[in-house]
C-alpha cells in the first residue's frame, strides 16, 4: 500500500449558492486506512462539501462548483450519486434509507441483488433472474461480521432497535468490494453510547482493511476517540488541519466556534440583574420533532435581550414553539407573576407575548396574501386590532384603512422594498419577508418577544438590518426579547445573556463576553465544573 | 399593448376563450334560427337559478377544504325545508322564506357534522366530500319513502305512503323570485328581477362576511393554516364554519333553483347538483384554494351561458334532436376543460 499518495485529494473547492459563497477554496486529503473527523457548526458548509463529494444533483443543479475532486490520483466530477456508487464512495446519512418491510440482506443487497438464471430466463430475458439467496445471505452476514456486530440477516428492518439500523446501513455500505472512501454524516446521533461505542470501534476495523473513512459529527470526544486528524470548517473555509495527538478538545471546540471576539461583543449596555423578572419557565418539555426540550428552566427579567444558542437539533428550537403553544408541551410558564396555558396557540398572544418562527414560509407567512395582510392579522385575530364593531359589537368589521396605515408605517420604518403594501408575501426577498415576519410581532406590541433564527437564509446586508430593527425595539419600548440563534457570534453581539441548550436542557447561561471555548464546551455537552457549580446554584 | 396584456394576465386565457365562444353562439344565433331575445332570457334564468349556489363553494375554497363536491348535503336540506313547507301547507312568498326558514336549522346541524367529519381528513376533503354528497342522497332516497309525510300533492297517489319523485310547486311558491318586478320586454324577453336581486343580496352577505374578523380568519385558513394558529386561530373551527356556511348556501341555492323550475326533485335529484357549481367556479377563474365572488359570478354566466346556447344553436344547425347529449357532452366537458385549467397550488 503506498501511504504517500492520498486516497481522495480535495484541492481548491469552491461553491457559490445564488451568489452567496458557502464554500471557499477548501483543501484537504484522506489517506488509505485512515479516519478523517469533520467539525464544524451548523452551516460551515460540511453538507455542502458532501454534496459534491457524492455527486448530488443540487449541486449541478446550481451550478457545479471550482476546483478539483481527485480519487486514487484521477479528477473526477461526479454527475450523480450512482456515478459516485460505482467509483467506490459510499455515505451513511443520517436518516435511515433503509426499506422497512424488507430483511437486513435484503436491505444491504438492494439493487446488487446476486442473480442466477433459471428458465424463465431463457424465454424472457435477463429481468427475470431470480435471486440467490444463500449466496446474498452469506455476502450480508460477512459485512455484518466485519462491522464487529451480532445482528441476524433474516431481522426485518422494521423490527430493528435504531442501533441496528444505523449498522445495517453501514453494513449496506461497505458490502461492495470496490468500496473505498465511507462518508458517515452524525452516525452516532441516533445511538445510545454503549452502541456509539460499538460503532466507533468498527470504523476502527474497517480502516484497518485501507478503506478511507469521513467522520462528521458534533460529539468532539467520538473524534478524539477514533480519528487520526481533524478538519475543522468555519463559515465555508478549512480553518485548521491537525493530527489528533497534536491538538485538545477546548481549542477544536473554540477553532469550530469563531474567533474569540470578546472585545467587541455585548454591544448593549450593562445588563441589570435587579430588574424584575418577567418571564419565568420552569421544567418546560416540548414535543417538537427534531428538537425536542426535555426540561429547561430560566428567567428573563425585563427588558433585556435573552439569547438562546445551541446546536441544531438540540432543542433551541422547542422552547419558543412550545412556549407559544404551536407544539404540544407541559411544564409551567409565568409571565408577569401569571400562569400562561401551553398548547393554545392564542393564550400567550393574549398574555402579550408574541412569536417570529424560524420557518419564515411556513408559519411566518401569508405568502399568497398581500403584506399588510400579514402585518396586521396576529394583532387582529388575537387582540380586535384594526375591527369596527358594527351593530353595537355584534359585528366586527375589517378596518382596511387602519390595517393600510399601519402596513405602510412598518414598510417605512424597517425599510421594507416592496412595490407597495398590495404585494403578495411571496414576492419578495427572504430579508424582506423577515422584516414583514417582525413588522407583524411589532403590530402586536407584545411585553415578550421571541424571536426564532431571524437571520436564517438572508443576506449579509439584511442581516445587519434585522438585528438593528431588534435592538432598537428592545431600547426604544423596553420590550423583553428572546433571540433564539444557531449564531454564536449573532447572539454574542446583541444579547445581554445567552443560553446554550444542549440535548433538550440548558447546559448554562453565560454572559456575551464569555470565551468562545467555553461556549464551544457547552455546546458540545462538556461542561466546566464551575458551570456546573453556577447551574446547581440556580 | 401593455394594457391590452394586462387585461388579458388579468381574466386568463381560459375565460376570455370560452367568452368568445359564448359570444359567437350569440352571433351564430339568428343565422340558425334560434331567437337571441329568448336565448338571453334563458341564460339570464339559469344564472339566477344557479348562481347561489355557486356562491356557497366559496367558504370551503377560501378555508382550504377544497371544492364543495358534497354539495348534494346542503341540496337535501333544502328539499327539507321545501317538502316541510309545503307539508304545512304554506304558500307564495311566507311558503318560499317559510322553507329557507325551515332549511336552515338541518342545514346548520348537517354542515356541523360533515365540518367534523372533514377536518379528520385534512388533503383528502374533496375525494371524501364527493362520498359524503353521494351517500348522503342515497340514504334520503330511502328516508323520502320512509318520513311520514301526509300532504296529498307529494305523496304518491297509490300507496298513499312516499313522496313522488317530482312535486310541482304550481299551486304553492313557482316563480314567487322570478316574477318579483320581473321586467318583460316584448313576447320573448324577461328579466327576472326578483330572482337577480336575491342572487345579489346573497352575494353581499358573502362579501360583507370576508370582512369581518371570522371572514378574515378563515381566508387565512387557507392559505396557510400554520400561520392563522400561530396567530391564536382554532383552524378547525373555522373550516367548521366554512362547511356550515357552503351547506347553508346549498340549501338556500336550491331553493332559488327550484322556484324558478317550478318542481322539487327528490330522490336521485340532487345527485349531479354539485359538479355544475363546482365547474362554474372554476371556469369564473377560482383555484383550489382560492376563490371570490367574481369567480362565482363570470363563472356562472359562462357556464350557464354555454350550457343554454350550445344545444339550441347545434340542434338547429344540424336539425336533429341531440340536445341532451349535446348539453352532457358539453358541460362534462367543460368541468374537465376547467380542472385542468384550474391553478391548482401547493399547500
Amino acid at each position: 500500500m503506498s501511504e504517500q499518495e492520498p486516497l481522495l485529494e480535495l484541492k481548491g473547492i469552491t461553491k457559490e449558492y445564488y451568489g452567496n459563497r458557502v464554500l471557499t477554496d477548501v483543501c484537504f486529503n484522506l489517506r488509505r486506512g485512515e479516519i478523517l473527523g469533520l467539525v464544524g457548526e451548523n452551516g460551515a458548509g460540511k453538507s455542502t462539501l458532501m454534496n459534491i463529494l457524492f455527486g448530488m444533483s443540487v449541486i449541478s443543479e446550481t451550478g457545479g462548483y471550482n476546483g478539483e475532486v481527485c480519487l486514487e490520483g484521477t479528477t473526477v466530477n461526479f454527475q450523480s450519486p450512482f456515478d459516485a456508487l460505482a467509483a467506490g464512495i459510499g455515505m451513511v446519512h443520517q436518516e435511515f434509507s433503509l426499506i422497512p418491510g424488507f430483511t437486513a440482506t435484503e436491505n444491504i443487497l438492494l439493487n446488487g441483488e446476486v442473480l442466477h438464471d433459471n428458465i424463465v430466463t431463457k424465454v424472457f430475458g435477463p429481468r427475470m433472474k431470480t435471486l440467490d439467496f444463500p449466496a446474498m445471505r452469506a455476502i450480508a452476514k460477512n459485512s455484518i461480521d466485519l462491522l464487529g456486530v451480532n445482528i441476524s440477516p433474516d431481522t426485518l428492518v422494521a423490527e430493528m432497535p435504531v442501533g441496528h439500523k444505523q449498522f445495517t446501513e453501514l453494513a449496506r455500505e461497505i458490502h461492495r468490494p470496490e468500496m473505498k472512501v465511507l462518508v458517515l454524516d452524525e452516525p452516532t446521533a441516533v445511538l445510545t453510547e454503549s452502541e456509539a461505542q460499538v460503532l466507533l470501534t468498527s470504523l476502527r476495523r474497517l480502516a484497518d482493511t485501507g478503506i478511507g473513512i469521513i467522520f462528521i459529527t458534533h460529539r468532539l470526544q467520538e473524534i478524539f476517540d477514533v480519528c487520526n486528524r481533524i478538519v475543522i470548517l468555519r463559515d465555508g473555509k478549512v480553518v485548521r488541519e491537525v493530527a489528533t495527538t497534536d491538538t485538545t478538545m477546548p481549542q477544536v471546540a473554540e477553532l469550530m466556534v469563531g474567533r474569540d471576539l470578546s472585545g467587541h461583543a455585548a454591544a448593549s449596555t450593562e445588563y441589570d440583574a435587579a430588574t424584575e423578572t418577567i418571564l419565568a419557565v420552569e421544567h418546560l418539555w416540548v414535543d417538537m420533532p427534531g428538537e425536542t426540550v426535555r426540561d429547561v428552566s430560566f428567567d428573563v427579567h425585563k427588558g433585556e435581550v435573552f439569547g438562546i444558542g445551541g446546536l441544531a437539533g438540540q432543542g433551541k428550537l422547542g422552547i419558543p414553539n412550545g412556549i407559544m403553544g404551536l407544539y404540544a408541551a407541559g411544564g409551567k410558564v409565568r409571565l408577569h407573576d401569571k400562569d400562561v396555558p401551553l398548547n393554545e396557540p392564542a393564550a400567550p398572544l393574549a398574555a402579550g407575548m408574541a412569536f417570529v418562527s424560524e420557518d419564515r414560509r411556513g408559519v411566518g407567512l401569508l405568502l399568497e396574501e398581500a403584506l399588510d395582510w400579514n402585518i396586521a392579522f396576529t394583532a387582529m385575530q388575537a387582540q380586535n386590532k384594526f375591527m369596527r364593531p358594527l351593530l353595537g359589537g355584534l359585528i366586527k368589521w375589517r378596518d382596511d384603512r387602519a390595517i393600510r396605515d399601519l402596513a405602510q408605517k412598518y414598510v417605512k420604518a424597517l425599510d421594507i422594498k416592496c412595490t407597495d403594501t398590495n404585494q403578495p408575501a411571496q414576492e419578495l426577498s427572504g430579508g424582506n419577508q423577515q422584516k414583514v415576519c417582525l413588522a407583524k410581532a411589532f403590530a402586536v406590541e407584545p411585553d415578550v418577544l421571541f424571536v426564532s433564527e431571524p437571520t436564517r437564509g438572508i443576506d449579509v446586508g439584511a442581516k445587519s438590518l434585522v438585528l438593528d430593527a431588534l435592538r432598537s425595539y428592545n431600547r426604544d419600548k423596553g420590550t423583553t426579547i428572546v433571540m433564539i440563534s444557531s449564531e454564536l457570534e449573532e447572539l454574542r453581539s446583541i444579547c445581554d445573556r445567552i443560553a446554550i441548550v444542549d440535548e433538550g436542557r440548558i447546559a448554562g447561561i453565560l454572559p456575551p463576553t464569555a470565551s468562545a471555548k467555553d461556549f464551544g464546551l457547552l455546546m458540545i455537552g462538556r461542561r466546566t465544573h464551575e458551570q456546573e457549580a453556577v447551574n446547581n446554584h440556580d | 399593448m401593455t394594457s391590452i396584456r394586462t387585461l388579458i394576465d388579468k381574466a386568463g386565457w381560459p375565460r376570455i376563450i370560452i367568452a368568445l365562444l359564448l359570444l359567437s353562439l350569440f352571433l351564430a344565433a339568428p343565422a340558425v334560427g334560434v331567437r337571441v331575445d329568448q336565448s338571453l332570457t334563458d341564460t339570464i334564468v339559469r344564472f339566477g337559478m344557479n348562481g347561489v349556489l355557486v356562491l356557497g363553494m366559496i367558504p370551503m375554497v377560501q378555508t382550504g377544504c377544497g371544492l364543495n363536491f358534497g354539495l348534494p348535503l346542503g341540496i337535501i336540506a333544502g328539499l327539507l325545508g321545501a317538502t316541510l313547507s309545503i307539508e304545512f301547507g304554506l304558500t307564495g312568498a311566507g311558503g318560499f322564506f317559510g322553507a329557507i326558514g325551515l332549511a336552515l336549522p338541518f342545514a346548520v346541524l348537517l354542515g356541523w357534522g360533515y365540518g367534523l367529519l372533514l377536518n379528520r381528513v385534512k388533503g383528502d376533503e374533496m375525494m371524501i366530500a364527493t362520498y359524503v354528497g353521494f351517500s348522503s342522497v342515497s340514504f334520503m332516497c330511502m328516508m323520502w319513502m320512509l318520513l311520514p309525510y301526509h300532504s296529498p300533492t307529494m305523496v304518491w297517489g297509490y300507496g298513499g305512503t312516499g313522496l313522488r319523485t317530482t312535486i310541482s310547486l304550481e299551486r304553492f311558491w313557482v316563480h314567487i323570485l322570478d316574477d318579483f318586478l320581473a321586467i318583460r320586454i316584448g313576447q320573448n324577453f324577461m328579466f327576472p328581477t326578483g330572482m337577480i336581486l336575491f342572487f345579489a343580496l346573497m352575494a353581499f352577505v358573502m362579501w360583507a362576511f370576508f370582512h369581518t374578523k371570522t371572514g378574515t380568519a378563515m381566508t387565512a385558513v387557507g392559505s396557510n393554516p400554520e400561520y392563522a394558529r400561530a396567530s391564536g386561530v382554532s383552524v378547525d373551527r373555522m373550516r367548521t364554519i366554512s362547511v356550515i356556511m357552503s351547506t347553508v348556501y346549498g340549501a338556500i341555492g336550491i331553493l332559488v333553483y327550484q322556484q324558478s323550475f317550478g318542481f322539487v326533485q327528490l330522490y336521485n335529484g340532487p345527485f349531479f347538483m354539485a359538479l355544475p357549481a363546482v365547474a362554474a367556479i372554476l371556469i369564473g377563474g377560482a383555484s383550489v384554494n382560492k376563490a371570490n365572488i367574481t369567480n362565482a359570478i363570470i363563472g356562472t354566466v359562462l357556464f350557464q351561458g354555454i350550457l343554454t346556447m350550445t344545444p339550441s344553436v347545434i340542434n338547429s344547425a344540424i336539425q336533429s334532436d341531440l340536445s341532451e347529449v349535446v348539453r352532457i357532452i358539453v358541460s362534462d366537458g367543460m368541468i374537465v376543460y376547467a380542472l385542468t385549467r384550474s391553478t391548482r397550488k401547493s399547500r
